[in-house]
Parts: C-alpha cells; sequence; structure tokens
C-alpha cells in the first residue's frame, strides 16, 4: 500500500496524540519521544502497537526500539558511551534514524533522543513504500 | 481478603474475548461514604474490575505462564453513574498480544446504556525484568487464585450448554 509521507506523519501523529496523550502542536517532526513527548518503556509498545493495527503491518519489537539489548551488552557500551561496535550496531538496527549527531558523543543518556517522530515516519515510510 | 470486582463470566473466548458480571449491592461498605448519602460505585474500581476481566483474559491466553501486571490505562471514560442494585456487564476485548504485553479495550454497560469505555495495557513483566524476583502473593491470575474459580465456572457453564444443545439436535 503506497501512502505518501504527509499521510504517515499525520496517522503517527495522531497515534501519538492519543498514546502520549500530548497536544498536537508538540508532535513536530524534530520531537524527542521521550524527552519532549515524556514517552516510558509501556508507552513504546502501546505505540508499536497502535503503528501495527493503523497500517496494517507487523512490527518486532527490536526493530523500531532496539535500546534494551544495546545497553546491556558490555561489547557495545563503555562508561556510558558507545563503543565503536555498538555504533555499528546501532546504524545496522536503525537505518531509518538519523545518527550524525550522536555519534559526535554516543552518550547512552542520549540514546532517547534519537527516537523522533522523524524516525517513526521514515520507519513506516520504508515498510509501507519499500519496493 | 483480596477485592475482586467481578462476580462471574459469562462468556469466555481464549486468546479473544470476555465477558463478566458485577452485580452492585448496598453490602459493599465503600458506596457508604463514597459519596455520603450518594452512594455510588467509585469509577476507580470499575477500572479494577475492568482490569481483573482483562488480565485474566490475557494471562489465561498464555495458560498464566507470564505474570500479568496493569500497565497502562489507555482510556477511562464514564457516561454515568452506577448505583447498588446495577447489574453491569464488563465486555472486554484483546486487541494485540505480544510477548512481553498486551493491549485491550473493554466496555461496562448496564442493560442498553453505556457505561463506562475503559482501553488498557499489560505487561508481562517475565519477559520484561528478566531475572528479577516478585514475591508471589502479588500475582493473582493464576489458576490457584479465587480468580481460578471464576473461570472453571465458566468453564463448566459453557459445558452444561454445550451438553443441552446436543440435547436438542
Amino acid at each position: 500500500m503506497a501512502m505518501s509521507r504527509e499521510d504517515i506523519l499525520q496517522q503517527v501523529q495522531e497515534i501519538l496524540i492519543d498514546a502520549l496523550g500530548v497536544d498536537d502542536d508538540e508532535v513536530s517532526l524534530e520531537a524527542t519521544l521521550m524527552g519532549d513527548l515524556g514517552a516510558e518503556s509501556i508507552d513504546f509498545l502501546d505505540i508499536v502497537f497502535r503503528l501495527e493495527k493503523a497500517f496494517s503491518i507487523k512490527i518486532p519489537r527490536e526493530e523500531l526500539f532496539p535500546a534494551e539489548n544495546l545497553m546491556n551488552n558490555p561489547e557495545f557500551v563503555s562508561n556510558g558511551k558507545l563503543t565503536e561496535t555498538g555504533l555499528n550496531e546501532i546504524r545496522e538496527k536503525l537505518p531509518h534514524t538519523d545518527l550524525s549527531e550522536f555519534e559526535k558523543d554516543p552518550d547512552l543518556n542520549k540514546l532517547g533522543d534519537l527516537f523522533t517522530v522523524n524516525a517513526i515516519v521514515n520507519f513506516v515510510d520504508n515498510r509501507l513504500n519499500a519496493a | 481478603m483480596r477485592w475482586i470486582w467481578i462476580d462471574k463470566f459469562i462468556e469466555f473466548n481464549s486468546g479473544r474475548s470476555a465477558v463478566a458480571l458485577k452485580n452492585v449491592t448496598l453490602a459493599e461498605e465503600h458506596l457508604h461514604d463514597h459519596f455520603p448519602g450518594f452512594p455510588v460505585m467509585p469509577e476507580c474500581l470499575m477500572i479494577e474490575g475492568m482490569a481483573q476481566t482483562t488480565g485474566i483474559l490475557v494471562g489465561e491466553a498464555r495458560n498464566f505462564e507470564e505474570k500479568v501486571i496493569l500497565a497502562k490505562i489507555k482510556k477511562a471514560v464514564f457516561f454515568d453513574y452506577v448505583k447498588a442494585g446495577d447489574s453491569l456487564r464488563l465486555e472486554a476485548r484483546i486487541e494485540s498480544l505480544a510477548p512481553e504485553a498486551a493491549s485491550t479495550s473493554g466496555r461496562i454497560t448496564r442493560g442498553e446504556k453505556l457505561i463506562a469505555e475503559i482501553d488498557l495495557m499489560f505487561s508481562h513483566v517475565d519477559k520484561n525484568l528478566a531475572g528479577k524476583e516478585f514475591p508471589e502473593e502479588n500475582f493473582v491470575f493464576d489458576d490457584a487464585s479465587v480468580f481460578g474459580s471464576l473461570l472453571r465456572n465458566v468453564a463448566s457453564q459453557s459445558a452444561d450448554r454445550g451438553a443441552a444443545g446436543s440435547e436438542q439436535e
């Protein structure tokens, strides 16, 4: 099913407004789910379920929000920062996310900032419109 | 003692939906204080009743292998007061079920009247907090608890109906 990015964005915004109880003007493309919109871990699952329903797709939890496995693996994390191996892992896992800012200072605490509204739209766009 | 806010199941479709019944009575002491002179069932207890109905439904869907806890109230909207003498019908449905969580929707009605819409999320704590231990008594949705008897009752009702059906044929 082909959908334009605007249509996807609009649906994603509605989902986030419902799931997180935020106002529509808060859900900008750059807004981070945890920092700006106050999402907690259970909300990520809620959002995944809602996305699956709205777009009729199946989303393995690890695929959209793979942070948990990463944080618990000493190979990927050292001194509270991601190692080069960890960065490679996240590049591979999050092809739909812009990592250029994060790579300059891959602090674990900033991992939450990677999950933006834009990243979700990219993910869904990839899923629906990839050839 | 446990507060249980449903009296029995009248329908139970494993992994999909369930309907429970709750009869409200003035013997419930909290009604005398909520509110003095105007006894109504507290809305938070209706949420709890729905959480019990859907929680059992979610737990049973995976044979109570996981500990199921209420993780999020996605929606709770109330349309009317509930008073002593009311019979409530709690209809619950599983919307999504994954290894680590479930999402449910629910409606409470009294006769034709819609009383509440309550959508919930449950977390399977075993899958989300691997290795951490919890005291067993905190968890109610297993076969041995009072809730187990609710399930056995609905199972025997269905069996009775099945038997009656086959006699008619």
